[in-house]
């Protein structure tokens, strides 16, 4: 469904992305993970329009979507939830959900995954009318995911969704991954919480400053005792 | 009684410049809310209003209400001209070049208008209504004051239905916030940033008016005036936010008035020092002015 082809990312003079190539199947859950500074979001950002890489290709669905602006690849159905969340934190909660929308002009069918938006996540149907940044950072995570939604995306790609997150919301969040990709929804996860990670995804790529350096099933990579020292401290 | 009476002059007067003051802040804090650009020709989209007033006026016998439908119109398309000209092509630079850019559109158009026109002051047409006094009781209402302050309140009510009522409103509002997250969901850059400048053009429409109102006449550096008020009471107000725009022009104008009426005789040439004082002592105690830009903090 979609792939990267050798990207190179500059940030002015350094270099973020030296050669990145990753691909995603329908109906997978992928992961990208690594330390601080790998090039985890980096990726995650110029698949979806924000970053433009100096190198490499990117296709979707066999379209190339390379330099395209993000208004048009959202339109594609790539949907991003970024970083920190980045809810409107001077909107109300439904104003930021029907954002999300904003590509859509099936107006009843936009009320209608409104209404399911609020059945999926309770907490945000009793906050409708509340001002989005005086939501906790549990449920400003799970806005940012509804609020993605809402575009119907074919793949959803998500950047550290728990992180800052309680243990119990971490949890909340990875059977959320799970619910989603039980229902069809093709995920790229970046995460730093490998272990959990590694359990709930099909392939998983390790990146390190700017390239892949471990790609594969997420069973093999949990056997590698190697990358479980590396990562997990100490073999398991 | 007289207090009363002094008190409600004051409280109209006040809430008109007010008013007067809230609509070029707003303007300008519009377009900085989204792009980070303090648009500083936003003094000469005024200016194209009062000039407008005075060349449509001058060439034909029509109601005033529809020469300043005229300027108001002309505004707006200059706005329009500046984006899609000046700072569009401008846009992913870095913020000086945007700055420089604006500085200089601002001394392109005061320039033509001084070329095309007249360095000297010209005598606008305004409608007699601007000067007349209403007597109700022992009070002296001014006419104009009170349309301005009528006109300012009905102007930020309107933007404000369109900014909270529509999906439009709700995409400027976001991208005031996050103007990356807001393409991100799919809103069109350039519509939002039109739409941004194309209220910020008829806000400075709507000052104009009132603005050549009080003063008469027209004169190429008019816009320079209302731009500086429009950028304090945005700093002091709360940069980036909308609401503190509003905020921080009802409270310079009511400074102003309240300084005018309060000051004696002898020290009201230093009523602009007064004012400025007040100015950099609410800097001092709350630099990042009177409303927060955003929500900053998570309840976690």
């Amino acid at each position: 469904m979609l792939a990267c082809e050798d990207l190179h990312v500059r940030y002015g003079a350094i270099a973020a992305l030296r050669g990145v190539s990753l691909h995603v199947e329908d109906g997978q859950i992928v992961a990208l993970v690594g330390v601080n500074g790998a090039g985890k979001s980096t990726t995650l950002m110029t698949i979806a329009g924000v970053l433009h890489p100096s190198g490499g290709d990117i296709t979707f669905m066999d379209q190339s979507i390379v330099g395209s602006p993000p208004e048009e690849i959202v339109r594609k159905g790539i949907a991003l939830v970024p970083e920190g969340r980045r809810i409107f934190p001077g909107l109300t909660v439904e104003e930021n959900l029907r954002l999300g929308a904003a590509i859509r002009s099936d107006r009843r069918e936009v009320e209608q995954d409104l209404e399911d938006m609020c059945q999926q996540f309770p907490v945000l149907g009793e906050r409708l009318g509340q001002a989005a940044g005086t939501l906790s950072g549990g449920e400003q995570q799970q806005l940012a995911i509804a609020r993605a939604l809402m575009s119907r995306p074919t793949l959803l790609m998500l950047d550290e969704p728990s992180l800052g997150l309680a243990p119990q919301l971490v949890e909340e969040i990875f059977s959320l991954v799970i619910q989603l990709h039980e229902r069809g929804v093709t995920i790229l996860l970046v995460e730093q919480n490998v272990e959990r990670t590694l359990e709930i995804a099909d392939r998983v790529y390790l990146l390190n400053t700017g390239e892949v350096e471990f790609e594969g099933e997420a069973r093999e990579l949990r056997e590698r005792v190697d990358f479980v020292s590396a990562y997990l401290g100490g073999p398991n | 009684m007289e207090s009363t009476n002094q008190i409600l002059q004051f409280l109209i007067n006040a809430l008109s410049l007010g008013g007067l003051y809230a609509l070029m802040s707003l303007g300008l804090a519009l377009v900085y809310s989204i792009l980070r650009l303090v648009n500083f020709a936003y003094g000469e989209l005024v200016m194209v209003g009062g000039y407008s007033l005075l060349v449509v006026g001058q060439a034909a016998a029509i109601p005033w209400l529809i020469i300043a439908g005229i300027a108001v119109f002309m505004a707006i398309v200059a706005s329009l001209l500046l984006e899609r000209i000046a700072f569009r092509p401008v846009r992913e630079a870095s913020a000086n070049t945007m700055l420089i850019t604006s500085f200089a559109v601002s001394t392109l158009l005061q320039n033509a208008a001084l070329l095309i026109i007249s360095p000297r002051a010209r005598a606008v047409r305004i409608p007699s209504f601007f000067i007349e006094n209403w007597t109700v009781g022992e009070l002296l209402i001014s006419k104009g004051n009170l349309l301005s302050l009528v006109v300012s309140l009905a102007t930020l009510g309107l933007l404000t239905l369109f900014l909270r009522r529509t999906i439009m409103g709700s995409a400027l509002r976001a991208a005031a916030d996050d103007f990356v997250m807001t393409r991100l969901l799919g809103v069109r850059a350039n519509q939002v940033i039109a739409t941004a400048f194309a209220i910020s053009g008829c806000l400075a429409g709507v000052v104009s008016l009132f603005w050549v109102g009080r003063a008469g006449s027209v004169v190429p550096s008019i816009g320079l005036t209302p731009v500086l008020i429009a950028f304090v009471a945005s700093v002091i107000g709360g940069i980036g936010s909308l609401t503190g725009a509003v905020v921080g022009g009802y409270l310079l104008g009511f400074l102003t008035v309240a300084l005018n009426t309060i000051l004696p005789q002898r020290l009201l040439d230093f009523r602009q020092a007064f004012l400025f004082g007040i100015v950099i002592l609410v800097l001092l105690f709350r630099p990042q002015g009177l409303i927060s830009g955003a929500y900053s903090a998570e309840r976690i």
